[in-house]
This record gives structure tokens, C-alpha cells and sequence, in this order.
């Protein structure tokens, strides 16, 4: 794969608790992005959001780390990064972008002595893109999630790889939207062919009520969750009463 | 209700595990959770039963790697197991044949338990009878053996209308004197299908359907496909499965080309 760009991806979400179904969209995006020929991934980055985004359920970051870790213990490429779970208030995940992107350009520089974004074709400078669930994709229509200059951004300058079942509903949100659609050639869909949505709403939902949640996710992370009571009736109460932080930090900056 | 006054239940699953799959591994925590959540069932074991290679179906491996991959995937579980006699026999078993193997073994198990512990087990085994009094008949006289009930998805009950594929005999044999449980994904509708046969619906109790919440897909097939086309499969199946395989070389686009032209065995008869 000698000239071909180097390409980290960053995966942001909750992880309440991390499942094979994150994993797995690691995998598939990793092949996908071998077979463009263009693309050699060289990491991946699995990054908890922080307790401050204020999503119901949500349980300690301290937690959702652990768990990931486990989960990506026997994994010889993607690693999980603490920076965004540990800052005070939720970050825009544009900003946990530029922060990674930041890490990796000084790394590079380090090594080679030279950096510009973005990099030239055949410069052997690594990449970031955003890699997500077509979810994720949905999201960007939902008013007041989003600030419309971070999307400019995510998919501009970075770009997105993104898994789902079907690539149909994605074109179609592609084409609705014309941030996106301006930068279709950055934005890379990947089917997944195995229907596989082990969510991880459905994982909490399942433990609350005792039911076995084996092959879901991996062992070692249900041990530590069983070790720790984590997901309960109580846990799931957790932030019930409380607006999404997106919600309210970014409107105060857009007025 | 006490948990020794609950029906024992052992759960065999057969089929190809052409490699077996998370998807396999997560039917039977769907079937134990569901059972025991009516309150009337101690699921005490899972036996996976891989079928032998008579049964030629195209891309089949060698049973020798299937067993072993069965087993890496179970060592993990404290209540699933894998059982090699299906895949040793030198022809096809069918599958009530497989289920009234295990069934005699259940029953000279019990039979040895027995003769350790009598006068406990005679008692406790009156009151069931008391109460399971009206239920239907099945072979086993001894309400303390556990019964044994065949699991499967949904598309296996179906398969019961290919024809020739299964005699109605073992039918019958399966739904009357086992039992059967069906894990489901939404847009199945295997209540339909038991309607609208009349031996299924005359044993409609007999047969537990389990909806699956969370669609778990996973198909050997597709593995397989992945495999051969040198796309990941982590994830899919256990890691010392994934190693195993690797390790082995063992689906290949050759291997899919096993049985290629030969008649299924059941077709055969």
C-alpha cells in the first residue's frame, strides 16, 4: 500500500456500553476504505463523549472507558483516546476533530519535518475523517444540533465515512442537503451487508431486565458491568429532566 | 415457583455452523431467557450438534474444523456445549433421529442419577406428576428427565413446508414428542406459518417462539462470503474462532466448491 494516504478514524458517541456493533464499524470501514485504493488506515480512535453532554442514561466516563478499553483490548489498531471524555463541559465534534487532527500533524511533522493541511496527494501525510452510523448522518437535519460552520467542516476539511445498512436512505440524505452534497467526493458510504444493529439502548434495556446480553458485546466488558451494577432502573434515570448540551450551548453561540 | 419444581429443559441445535456465529451463540441465551422467564422452565444445558459431512451441502468443511471451531466458541459458556456424535455417524442423521439420541442419553442419565439417589427423586417426581397431570403425553415417562427441545430460527420452521425435505413422520415425531423453540426477527411471522399447518397448530404448544429484539443477522453464508473475498469478520464470530480460521486457511473460494454438484442428502432419499 506504499503511496497511498494515511488515514485515521475517529469514532465519537456515547459507548453506553461500547458493543461488537461499534467494532464491527471499524472493520468495515477499514476494508472499504483498502478497497478505494486510495486510503491506508493506519488507526483508529474510539472517543466517549463527556459526562457534561447530559443524554439520559448516561453512566461515568470513567465507566465507558473502562469498558472500551476491555472491548479493544485484543485489537491491534484501534486504541481509545480520554481527551474529549475528560473535559468539563460537552465539545462540539468538530473540536475533538481539530484536536486529534492536531495530535497526528504534530506527530507527523515530528517525523518528517514538514506539514500543511490539507496534505498533497503522495505527501505520506496522514488523514482524519469522522467515521459514524448512519445515524450520525441523520442527525445533521435535526435542528440545533449541529452549527451549520461544524458540518462545513467535518465534511470539508476532514471528511466522513459512514456504515449502514442500506446506501439508498443515505444517498437521499446526501442530496437533500447541500453542505453535503458539496462534498459528496469527501464523504465515503460504506453497506454493511450482515444486519447486525446491536444497539446499545437495546444493551441497557436487556440488562435492566436481566435478560443476557452474551455475544453482544464482550465478555470482559460484561463482567465489569455486572462487577459494577452499572446499567440499572437508577442509571437510566440519569439526566432524564435535562436538555441535550448541544442544545443549549450552541444556541447561545449562534444568537 | 421453586427451581426443582420447574421442568427441566435441554436445548439442541443442529445445522451446518459453516463456521458457527455469534447469531448461533445468541439464540441460546435468547431461548434460556425466554423459557425461564415464563416461570415454567430450568434450562439446564445446550447441546450444538453439527451436522455430519454426508449431508454434502455445498461449501461444507470438514466436521473435524467445524467441531473445533464449536467448541473455541462455547468455551466461554458454562451451559453450552458441543457434541461431535451427529457429525461421527457414516451417514446423514436426520435430525429427529438426532433428537431421539439425545433423548435415550438424557434418559439413562437419568436412570443412573436414580439409582444414586432414590427415595429423594421418587418424591419429588409424584408431586409433578400431580401436577402436570392433563399435559401432553411424551416419551419420556420420568418427569425429572429433562425434556429435550430442538432450537432453531424461524426459517427452519418454515423449511418444514420444502418438500421432501422432511418426512412428516419426524414432524410430528419433533413437535409432539419434543418440542421445539423458534428464535424470530420482526418481519417473520412464524405464528402464520403454525396456523396455517395442521400438525404444527395441534402442537402449537409445543412450539416457543421467541422474538429477537436485536437483529443479529449473521449468516455463515455472509461470513463465508467475507472470508473468501479477504474482508474482516471480527466481530462476527468469536476472535479464537477468527484465529482458527486464519490459521487454517479454511473457507476459501475452493472449499465453497465442496459438494458443488451433489445432491442434498435428505433430497436423496
Amino acid at each position: 500500500m506504499a503511496g497511498r494516504i494515511p488515514l485515521f478514524l475517529l469514532a465519537c458517541g456515547s459507548f453506553n456500553p461500547i458493543t461488537h456493533q461499534h467494532m464491527r464499524l471499524f472493520e468495515l470501514a477499514r476494508d472499504q476504505m483498502h478497497q478505494t485504493g486510495l486510503y491506508r488506515v493506519v488507526g483508529g480512535i474510539v472517543s466517549p463523549v463527556s459526562d457534561g453532554y447530559g443524554k439520559q442514561g448516561l453512566v461515568a466516563s470513567k465507566h465507558r472507558l473502562t469498558m472500551a478499553r476491555l472491548a479493544l483490548h485484543s485489537s491491534d489498531w484501534v486504541t481509545v483516546d480520554d481527551w474529549e471524555s475528560q473535559q468539563s463541559d460537552w465539545t462540539e465534534t468538530v473540536v475533538t476533530m481539530r484536536y486529534h487532527y492536531g495530535r497526528i500533524a504534530a506527530q507527523y511533522q515530528q517525523r518528517t519535518g514538514l506539514s500543511k493541511y490539507p496534505p498533497t496527494e503522495n505527501s505520506g501525510e496522514p488523514v482524519l475523517k469522522l467515521l459514524c452510523g448512519a445515524d450520525v448522518m441523520e442527525t445533521f437535519k435535526v435542528s440545533g444540533l449541529w452549527r451549520d460552520d461544524h458540518i462545513e467542516e467535518v465534511v470539508g476539511r476532514f471528511g466522513l465515512v459512514c456504515v449502514s445498512r442500506g446506501t439508498r436512505q443515505l444517498d437521499r440524505t446526501v442530496h437533500e442537503s447541500d453542505v453535503l452534497s458539496r462534498h459528496r467526493q469527501n464523504i465515503f458510504l460504506v453497506r454493511e451487508w450482515a444486519q447486525n444493529e446491536i444497539s446499545a439502548t437495546e444493551v441497557r434495556r436487556a440488562l435492566r431486565r436481566g435478560n443476557s446480553v452474551k455475544y453482544l458485546l464482550p465478555d470482559s466488558v460484561i463482567d465489569y458491568i455486572k462487577e459494577n451494577n452499572l446499567y440499572t432502573q437508577d442509571s437510566e434515570m440519569k439526566n432524564k429532566e435535562i436538555k441535550l448540551r448541544p442544545l443549549t450551548k450552541q444556541t447561545i453561540l449562534q444568537d | 415457583m421453586a427451581s426443582e419444581e420447574k421442568t427441566k429443559v435441554v436445548l439442541l441445535a443442529c445445522g451446518s455452523f459453516n463456521p458457527i456465529t455469534n447469531m448461533h451463540l445468541r439464540m441460546f441465551e435468547l431461548a434460556r431467557d425466554h423459557l425461564e422467564d415464563t416461570g415454567r422452565y430450568k434450562v439446564v444445558k445446550g447441546i450444538v450438534s453439527p451436522v455430519g459431512d454426508p449431508y454434502v451441502k455445498k461449501g461444507l468443511i470438514k466436521a473435524c474444523h467445524r467441531v473445533r471451531m464449536a467448541r473455541l466458541a462455547t468455551e466461554n459458556s458454562d451451559w453450552i456445549t458441543v457434541d461431535d456424535w451427529e457429525c461421527q455417524q457414516i451417514k446423514w442423521v436426520p435430525t429427529a433421529n438426532v433428537l431421539r439420541h439425545y433423548h435415550g442419553e438424557l434418559i439413562s442419565n437419568e436412570n443412573i442419577d436414580d439409582d444414586v439417589d432414590k427415595g429423594k427423586g421418587r418424591k419429588r417426581r409424584k408431586l409433578e406428576d400431580n401436577e402436570n397431570a392433563g399435559q401432553s403425553s411424551r416419551i419420556n415417562t420420568n418427569a425429572d428427565t429433562p425434556q429435550l427441545k430442538l432450537l432453531c430460527g424461524a426459517d427452519v420452521l418454515e423449511s418444514f413446508g420444502v418438500p421432501s425435505l422432511w418426512k412428516t413422520d419426524d414432524i410430528e415425531e419433533i413437535v409432539s414428542h419434543h418440542g421445539m423453540v423458534c428464535i424470530t426477527r420482526s418481519g417473520c411471522d412464524p405464528e402464520k406459518f403454525i396456523n396455517q399447518s395442521d400438525l404444527l397448530y395441534k402442537h402449537r404448544e409445543n412450539i416457543h417462539v421467541v422474538r429477537e429484539w436485536v437483529t443479529n443477522d449473521i449468516s455463515a453464508t455472509h461470513v463465508r462470503r467475507s472470508l473468501r473475498r479477504g474482508q474482516s469478520v471480527r466481530y462476527l464470530l468469536p476472535d479464537p474462532v477468527v484465529n482458527y480460521i486464519q490459521e487454517n486457511n479454511l473457507f476459501s473460494a475452493e472449499s465453497e466448491q465442496n459438494n458443488a454438484d451433489v445432491i442434498l442428502a435428505p433430497f436423496q432419499r
